[in-house]
C-alpha cells in the first residue's frame, strides 16, 4: 500500500468526500424512534440455528436433555478463529434438528431447541477487570469466546477481523453507525439509549487493534443520537475519540463508501481498508465487545426494528437469538389487516421469508412486514434500452448493464473483467430501471455461476495434470521395459556360442 | 417513452401554428402504421402484443420521422418509412433493446433517397404563403396524393431555408444577401426558429426529469457552435453563423430527440459526448459539402455505426481499479 494513501487516510474525517452515485430514499425510521427500547419476554422455545453466517454450521456442544445456562456454548465452528453460539437462557435442550431457519433461499439448517426454564441464569461471569493493561491477544479471545460477529448485516466473526487487522498497522478505527438502508433503526435506538456502552466497545476495539484514534460516524438526520455520543464521549474523557456526522444517502452505510466519504480514498481492488490503517466495526459489535470485556457476557441477543405498515405498532425491540419473529410481531400488537410479506433486512438488501417461525439470528437487524399498498404490482421485464440511469447511481462504478447482457449470455469471464466481483448488491441499479430488470438477482447468479466455473476448471485442470503425469508414467515404464529388454537381447547376442558337442562341464 | 411524447408538444404546436394541420396527419398516418407493423412483427415472432405496444416506442418513432416529412407527403410516404423503420431497422435486428441503427432515421433516409420529389415539396409559412391550405384539403392532397383542382406544386411549396442558402451559395451570392428573403426570420428560417425552441423547451424539460441526460444534446449544439463559428468567421460569405445552423433544420430535434435515442447511442457519459459532438460535426460537413441541405439523419447513422467501438474505449473505471 502507498505511504501516502495510508497518510491521507489519517485524515479521515476531517472533511466529507461524495462517492459515485447512490440514491435518496425515504427514511421510514421515525414512527420507530418515537418509542424506547423494549426486551421481549422469553419465547416457550428457542430455536438456535449452528449455522448464522456463511462458511459451514457449528459442531453442536450438548446432547439432548442437557441443561444449559444463559451464555453457554451450545455450539462450536471447527475454525478457531470464528467462535461459538450460546445458550441465550437457561432451560433444557429438547431437540437438535434440521428444520427451516433463517436464510435467503429458505434452506434447512440444524437448529438446537431449547426450552427455558424461567429462571434466566447465566453461567459464572468472568469481565476482564483491567482491559486496559492486558494483552490486546486475551481480549481478542474474549471476543471469539463470545461469539461475536459484524451485527451490521454482514456477520463476518469480529475476532477474526480482529487478528488480520493486527497484522497491519491500524491508525484509525471507525465506527460505522450509519444506518444507511430505510426502515433500520435499531443502531440509532442503540446509539441513544446506550451510548455509553458503544463508547466503551470502541475504546476496546481501539485497544484490540492498537488504534491511534477512533471516529464514530452517523448519518446527519439522527439528531438526538449525536448529542446522547458527545455526553457520552466528554464522560468517558477521551480525547481521540470522533464524531462525525456524514450526509444521509444510500449506501452510506456500506463499508467501502464510508471509506470514501470519510478518506476520499478507494480501496484498491484485491485489498482491504486494514492495508490503509483503517479498521471498520459496526456500532452494535463495539456494544457487545463492550458487554463481553467489561461484564463477561458473550453474544445472545440483539436489536431488532420491527417495522413496516403490516405492524401495528412499529418499534425496536431487544431480542434473545432463536426467538421466533413471530413473538417479536406480537410484541408490536401483531400484524394488519393488510399485512402481505415479511422480509429480513431492508427494502433494498432484505429478503422474503416464508414462515413467521424462523428465529431471530444474529444477522437480523430488521423484520420489515409489508402490507398490500407497499408492495408493488409486478411488473413484467422488458428488455434492456440501454439508458444508463444504473450506471449513473452504481456506487462502485459498474456498468449494470454490461453486466446484465454478459451473464444472459454465458460471458462469466467477461462479467469478472468487467467487474461482477466488485458488486456490493445494494440494489440501487435494481432501483432505478425503468424496464423493470431484477438485476441484483442477475448478479446474485452470475456470482454464483461464476463460482461453479471456477471450481469446474480447477477440478478439469486437475484431472488433466493427473492424467498427463499418467500418461508420462506409462510411457516412462515402457520405455523402461523396452530398453531392459534390447538390454538383455545385447547382452544374449554378445555372448561366445556354445560350441555344437561339448557338453557342460559338471561333475563328474 | 411517454414524456418524449410530451415534451414534443411545444413542437409539434409551434409546427402546426407555422405550418398548417397537415403535419398532424402525418403524425397520425404514421403512428397508425407503426402500430400496425409493431403489431405483425410482435405477433410473427411471437412476443406478447400489448406489452410491447404498451411501451410507446413505436408511436415516438412513427413522430420522431412524421416531424421530417413535408406536411403534404402522399400517404404511402409514411407506409414506406413506417415499413423501413419498424420491420427492418427495429425488429429484424432484435426488437426494442437491440436495433443498431435510430429506426425513426433510417425510415426517414430511405424515403428521402427513394422518393426525392415527394420529400421535398415543403410549404410556405402559413404567416407569408400565398395560398391556403386548410385542414381538409390538406387530408385530400395527402390521402390521394394530388392536390386540389386549382393549385399546383409550384404556387404552394418552396425550398426550406437550409435548401436556400445552398442554392444561393452556389450561385453566388452571399449569405447576407440570401438572409433578406421573406422565408428567413430573425435566426433561422421563419417559422422553423421557433419550432426549435419549442423542441429545446420539451428537450430540457426532458433532461431536468433525467429521462435523457444532458451530455449527447451539449456537445451537439456545442460542437455545430464551435464549428460553424469557425467556418463563420473564416469566410462569412458562405458560411452561415453559428446560431443560424443550430436553428435551422432538424439540429435542436435532433440534439434532444433523435440522437439521444439510448438503444443506438453510447451508454457511458464520456461516449455520449463524443457522440454528440461526431454528430453536430458530421452534420456541418454534410450541410457544407454533401449533397443533401440537412445532414443531421446521415450524421446520426454514421454514429451509430460508431457507438459500439466508442463505448468499448470509454468505459468508466471501476471502484478499485
Amino acid at each position: 500500500m502507498q505511504d501516502s494513501a495510508v497518510e491521507l487516510a489519517r485524515n479521515a474525517g476531517q472533511r466529507l468526500f461524495h462517492f459515485h452515485g447512490g440514491l435518496h430514499l425515504r427514511h421510514h425510521k421515525q414512527a420507530c424512534c418515537q418509542v424506547a427500547l423494549q426486551a421481549v419476554a422469553i419465547p416457550p422455545r428457542l430455536y438456535i440455528p449452528l449455522m448464522q453466517h456463511a462458511g459451514p454450521e457449528a459442531t453442536p456442544l450438548v446432547t439432548i436433555g442437557a441443561h444449559v445456562l444463559k451464555g453457554e456454548p451450545v455450539g462450536r465452528f471447527d475454525e478457531p478463529s470464528i467462535g461459538y453460539v450460546h445458550a441465550p437462557t437457561s432451560g433444557t435442550v429438547t431437540a437438535i434438528a434440521r428444520q427451516a431457519i433463517t436464510h435467503p433461499a429458505g434452506l434447512e439448517g440444524l437448529c438446537v431447541v431449547l426450552k427455558p426454564d424461567g429462571l434466566d441464569r447465566w453461567i459464572q461471569l468472568q469481565p476482564i477487570e483491567h482491559w486496559q493493561s492486558v494483552d490486546p491477544e486475551l481480549i481478542r479471545q474474549r471476543i471469539c469466546e463470545s461469539g461475536i460477529v459484524g451485527l451490521g448485516g454482514a456477520v463476518f466473526p469480529t475476532s477474526k477481523k480482529v487478528e488480520e487487522a493486527r497484522k497491519s498497522a491500524i491508525h484509525t478505527l471507525i465506527l460505522n453507525g450509519a444506518e444507511c438502508e430505510p426502515y433500520i433503526s435499531c443502531d440509532e435506538m442503540l446509539m441513544r439509549e446506550q451510548p455509553d456502552k458503544v463508547v466503551l466497545g470502541a475504546l476496546i476495539l481501539q485497544r484490540a487493534v492498537a488504534a491511534e484514534q477512533v471516529i464514530i460516524a452517523i448519518e446527519d438526520q439522527m439528531g438526538e443520537v449525536f448529542s446522547a455520543l458527545q455526553t457520552a464521549v466528554s464522560k468517558a474523557e477521551c480525547t481521540h475519540i470522533r464524531l462525525v456526522k456524514l450526509r444521509t444517502i444510500y449506501p452510506e452505510g456500506g463499508e467501502k463508501q464510508l471509506i470514501q466519504v470519510l478518506t476520499g480514498l478507494e480501496i484498491p481492488a484485491g485489498c482491504r481498508p486494514p492495508e490503509l490503517g483503517l479498521l471498520c466495526h459496526n456500532v452494535a459489535t463495539a456494544a457487545a465487545v463492550a458487554e463481553a470485556v467489561t461484564e463477561g457476557k458473550p453474544l445472545v441477543q440483539r436489536v431488532v426494528t420491527v417495522t413496516g405498515n403490516g405492524v401495528k405498532r412499529p418499534r425496536n425491540l431487544l431480542a434473545l437469538i432463536g426467538t421466533p419473529i413471530s413473538n417479536l410481531v406480537d410484541a408490536c400488537g401483531g400484524y394488519t389487516q393488510d399485512a402481505a410479506r415479511l422480509v429480513l433486512g431492508g427494502p433494498m438488501m432484505g429478503y422474503a421469508l416464508a414462515s413467521d417461525q424462523n428465529p431471530v439470528i444474529k444477522a437480523a437487524n430488521c423484520i420489515l412486514v409489508l402490507s398490500s399498498r407497499d408492495i408493488q404490482p409486478d411488473q413484467a421485464e422488458m428488455p434492456c434500452i440501454r439508458c444508463g440511469e444504473c450506471a449513473r447511481v452504481c456506487p462502485a462504478l459498474l456498468l449494470p448493464q454490461t453486466l446484465n447482457w454478459q451473464i444472459r449470455n454465458d460471458l462469466l469471464d467477461d462479467a469478472s473483467d468487467s467487474g461482477l466481483g466488485e458488486c456490493i448488491e445494494c440494489g440501487c441499479c435494481d432501483y432505478v430501471c425503468p424496464s423493470h430488470i431484477p438485476l441484483v438477482e442477475w448478479f446474485r447468479f452470475g456470482k454464483s455461476e461464476h463460482h461453479l466455473l471456477a471450481l469446474e476448471r480447477a477440478r478439469s485442470d486437475l484431472a488433466r495434470d493427473r492424467f498427463l503425469a499418467r500418461e508420462a508414467r506409462l510411457e516412462q515404464l515402457k520405455q523402461d521395459r523396452e530398453r531392459r529388454l534390447s538390454e538383455k537381447k545385447h547382452a544374449l547376442q554378445d555372448r561366445p556360442t556354445v560350441e555344437s558337442g561339448t557338453t557342460g562341464q559338471g561333475p563328474a | 417513452m411517454r414524456q418524449v411524447l410530451y415534451a414534443l408538444c411545444p413542437g409539434i404546436v409551434a409546427y402546426t401554428w407555422f405550418f398548417g394541420t397537415g403535419i398532424l396527419l402525418q403524425i397520425l398516418l404514421a403512428a397508425g402504421f407503426a402500430l400496425l407493423f409493431e403489431s405483425l412483427m410482435l405477433k410473427v415472432r411471437q412476443q406478447p402484443v400489448a406489452l410491447f405496444l404498451n411501451d410507446w416506442s413505436a408511436i415516438v418513432t412513427a413522430v420522431l420521422f412524421a416531424l421530417c416529412l413535408p406536411p403534404l407527403a402522399p400517404w404511402w410516404i409514411a407506409c414506406v418509412g413506417m415499413f423501413f423503420s419498424i420491420v427492418i431497422a427495429k425488429h429484424l435486428y432484435g426488437g426494442l433493446g437491440h436495433n443498431v441503427f435510430n429506426p425513426a432515421m433510417v425510415g426517414y433516409v430511405v424515403v428521402l433517397i427513394s422518393f426525392p420529389q415527394a420529400m421535398t415539396q415543403w410549404l410556405y409559412p402559413v404567416s407569408i404563403a400565398p395560398t391556403d391550405i386548410g385542414f381538409l384539403d390538406g387530408l385530400w392532397t395527402i390521402l390521394s396524393g394530388q392536390l386540389p383542382a386549382g393549385m399546383t406544386w409550384d404556387a404552394i411549396t418552396q425550398a426550406t431555408p437550409l435548401d436556400t442558402i445552398r442554392t444561393s451559395v452556389a450561385s453566388g451570392h452571399t449569405i447576407a444577401e440570401a438572409r433578406q428573403l421573406e422565408t428567413f426570420g430573425d435566426l433561422g428560417g421563419r417559422g422553423w426558429e421557433w419550432i426549435s425552441n419549442g423542441f429545446a423547451a420539451g428537450g430540457i424539460w426532458l433532461i431536468w426529469r433525467r429521462v435523457i441526460s444532458w451530455q449527447v444534446p451539449t456537445a451537439m449544439i456545442g460542437s455545430v457552435i464551435l464549428l460553424g463559428l469557425a467556418g463563420y468567421l473564416l469566410d462569412p460569405g458562405s458560411n452561415p453563423s453559428p446560431l443560424q445552423h443550430v436553428f435551422s433544420g432538424a439540429i435542436v430535434l435532433g440534439a434532444f430527440f433523435i440522437a439521444t435515442d439510448p438503444v443506438s447511442g453510447c451508454t457511458s457519459p464520456r461516449g455520449r459526448l463524443i457522440f454528440g459532438a461526431g454528430v453536430g460535426i458530421l452534420t456541418l460537413i454534410i450541410r457544407r459539402w454533401g449533397a443533401y441541405p440537412d445532414g443531421v439523419a446521415f450524421a446520426v447513422l454514421v454514429m451509430n455505426m460508431a457507438a459500439p467501438l466508442i463505448d468499448r474505449y470509454t468505459r468508466p473505471r471501476i471502484y478499485g481499479h
